[in-house]
């Protein structure tokens, strides 16, 4: 009963050639801009990567396409528009691997599903071991994921100068000692995810809203029945919550409370150079991470500011300490202009890994508690999420991140295993 | 960059110091629910407002005390002894 829909339109080298020649002033818009229906059989607030990836999967692989998408400002405004692109599975228990590679599988075939080049650049991760015993976490951690069925490979300190040229392995103050490096980890372009999800949601019928804020829910019976929003009060009996930062004030309006602390992540950029550094390169114990955009800008940051913040902006102390960091790893980079800085409201959870699943309001759904590094998870995000709505059952990859683990005891304590979690 | 008026060093910059998570929280006893204990041990308010939380002046006196944030500001609203009572707090998210 799908009847296609005008405005958007996928790329295909005809078109290029077209909008090149006229000057790339009359491209169509990417999705419709409804004006919200009354009702809705489902309703996922926040449009950023995760909720826009929920949509589009819920349209997509379950066939439910009376969807609403509500964000109170624009696309990707939130973390999805603010971080540093990093994607990897690397992770050191097993349900986090598998949650994390199944989203890295799907982000390998997402630029061909959506028709958008999500410029998925798998250059390879390394993570430095800069202590002896480093090495010996580090290589614990190779070896847990190697055994989990995810290639990575343990670098001496040789073969870590040979990949990145730029790096002082062996003059800086804790010299690199090794580093395990994931060949199919990288980066990729976070607008164009966000982008290319809400096209593809847009075209299966899926309702795009923005600047239209959530403000609260009509529940009874302990069931939800509607959202009340700045543009006016829409039925639903599901509701699908991806707000990142946002979780607990969302899950307050609705009676519930959350173990997630809301803390600022920043970003910084260098001005643009020519390729200096073709891998992303991350060290837990210097703390920092860092890499070098298509753009030729180096892109970089550290940990999470240190006190509880809305503010979506960071603070000097933790911006310096991050570039003291990149210094110490790559002294040929001081005399770099840095040229933007940026905070994201990152939602932290106990053990740094994900919440996804039911709430204790029958027909509402969660998906957050991705902190600082939730962009590689979109894709899985979005579709255990969709998968989980569609069902009214947690996806079986998504069952380990259960909301009730927080009462159970089984945490996945990736905040102890992962160092900094990009 | 915060600067914060410990109440026995005086007015010191932020990177002095530590915020040790939300203030007020009471252990409930050991015959206490599951969810109880989980809600003890993981369940934070995290306002996006006036946020009462513990601080430590881990480089200059070692002492604890409270503070009364905004945590969208940032705006410190009140510093008290960690087991004074709450003060009256000025109108915040300025
Ligand atoms: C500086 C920085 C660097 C990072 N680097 C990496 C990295 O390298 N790799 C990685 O994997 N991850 C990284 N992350 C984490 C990653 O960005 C997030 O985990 C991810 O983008 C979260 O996506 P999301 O869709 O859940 O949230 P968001 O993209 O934040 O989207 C949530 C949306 O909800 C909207 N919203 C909130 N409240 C309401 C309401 N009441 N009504 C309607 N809409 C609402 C917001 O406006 C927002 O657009 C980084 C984060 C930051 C800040
Ligand atoms: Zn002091």
């Amino acid at each position: 009963m799908v009847t296609p829909l005008p405005v958007t339109r996928t790329h295909s080298a005809l078109q290029l050639l077209k909008h090149a020649i006229g000057g790339h002033r009359n491209w169509p818009q990417y999705w419709r801009s409804p004006e919200p229906k009354a009702a809705y059989d489902v309703v996922i607030i926040g449009g950023g990567g995760h909720g826009l990836a929920t949509a589009y999967y819920l349209a997509s692989k379950h066939g439910i396409r009376n969807v609403a998408l509500l964000e109170k400002g624009w696309l990707g405004g939130g973390n999805t528009g603010r971080n540093t692109t990093i994607v990897r599975s690397n992770y050191f228990y097993p349900q986090s691997t598998d949650l994390y590679d199944h989203s890295l599988r799907l982000y390998e075939g997402l630029s061909h599903e959506l028709n958008i080049n999500l410029m998925l650049s798998q250059m390879g991760i390394l993570t430095l071991a800069n202590s002896r015993h480093d090495v010996e976490m580090l290589q614990r951690w190779s070896n847990a994921i190697q055994v989990q069925g995810i290639a990575c490979e343990w670098l001496e300190p040789e073969q870590v100068q040979a990949e990145v040229p730029a790096l002082d392995v062996f003059g800086m103050r804790y010299p690199v000692k090794g580093a395990f490096m994931q060949r199919r980890g990288g980066t990729a372009r976070h607008d164009a995810v966000a982008w290319g999800y809400a096209r593809g949601a847009s075209q299966l019928g899926v309702d795009i809203i923005q600047n239209c804020e959530v403000t609260g829910f009509d529940i009874s019976d302990n069931r939800v029945r509607a959202v009340h929003t700045s543009r006016g009060t829409i039925r639903t009996d599901k509701v699908g919550i991806a707000v990142a930062g946002h979780s607990t004030v969302l899950a307050e309006k609705a009676g519930f409370t959350l173990p997630l602390s809301s803390m600022t992540l920043q970003a910084y950029v260098s001005e643009p150079v020519k390729p200096a550094l073709d891998r992303v390169i991350n060290s837990p114990m210097v703390h920092a991470y860092i890499s070098q955009s298509d753009r030729g800008e180096m892109v970089m940051g550290a940990g999470a500011d240190a006190y509880y913040s809305y503010g979506q902006r960071g603070n000097l102390p933790t911006l310096e300490d991050g570039v003291r960091s990149i210094l110490e790893m790559f002294p040929r980079f001081s005399r770099l202009k840095m040229m933007r800085q940026w905070g994201g409201v990152v939602d932290i959870s106990p053990d740094t890994s994900p919440i996804i699943g039911k709430t204790p309001v029958t027909g509402m759904y969660l998906n957050c508690g991705w902190g600082t590094g939730g962009f590689k998870a979109i894709p899985a995000g979005g579709d255990l999420l969709a998968a989980t709505i569609a069902n009214d059952k947690p996806h079986p990859l998504a069952e380990p991140f259960c909301l009730d683990r927080f009462r159970t005891g089984r945490l996945v304590d990736e905040g102890a295993a992962a160092g900094v979690s990009h | 960059m915060l600067q914060i008026d410990c109440p026995w060093c005086g007015r010191r910059d932020e990177d002095e110091f530590n915020c040790g998570g939300q203030s007020h929280i009471q252990r409930p006893g050991l015959d206490c629910s599951d969810a109880e204990w989980g809600d003890y041990l993981f369940a934070r308010i995290n306002p996006k407002g006036v946020s009462l939380e513990r601080w430590r002046h881990t480089h200059g006196c070692r002492q604890w005390f409270n503070l009364a944030r905004d945590t969208v500001s940032h705006r410190i609203l009140a510093v008290y002894g960690m087991t004074d009572p709450v003060p009256a707090l000025p109108e915040a998210r300025s």
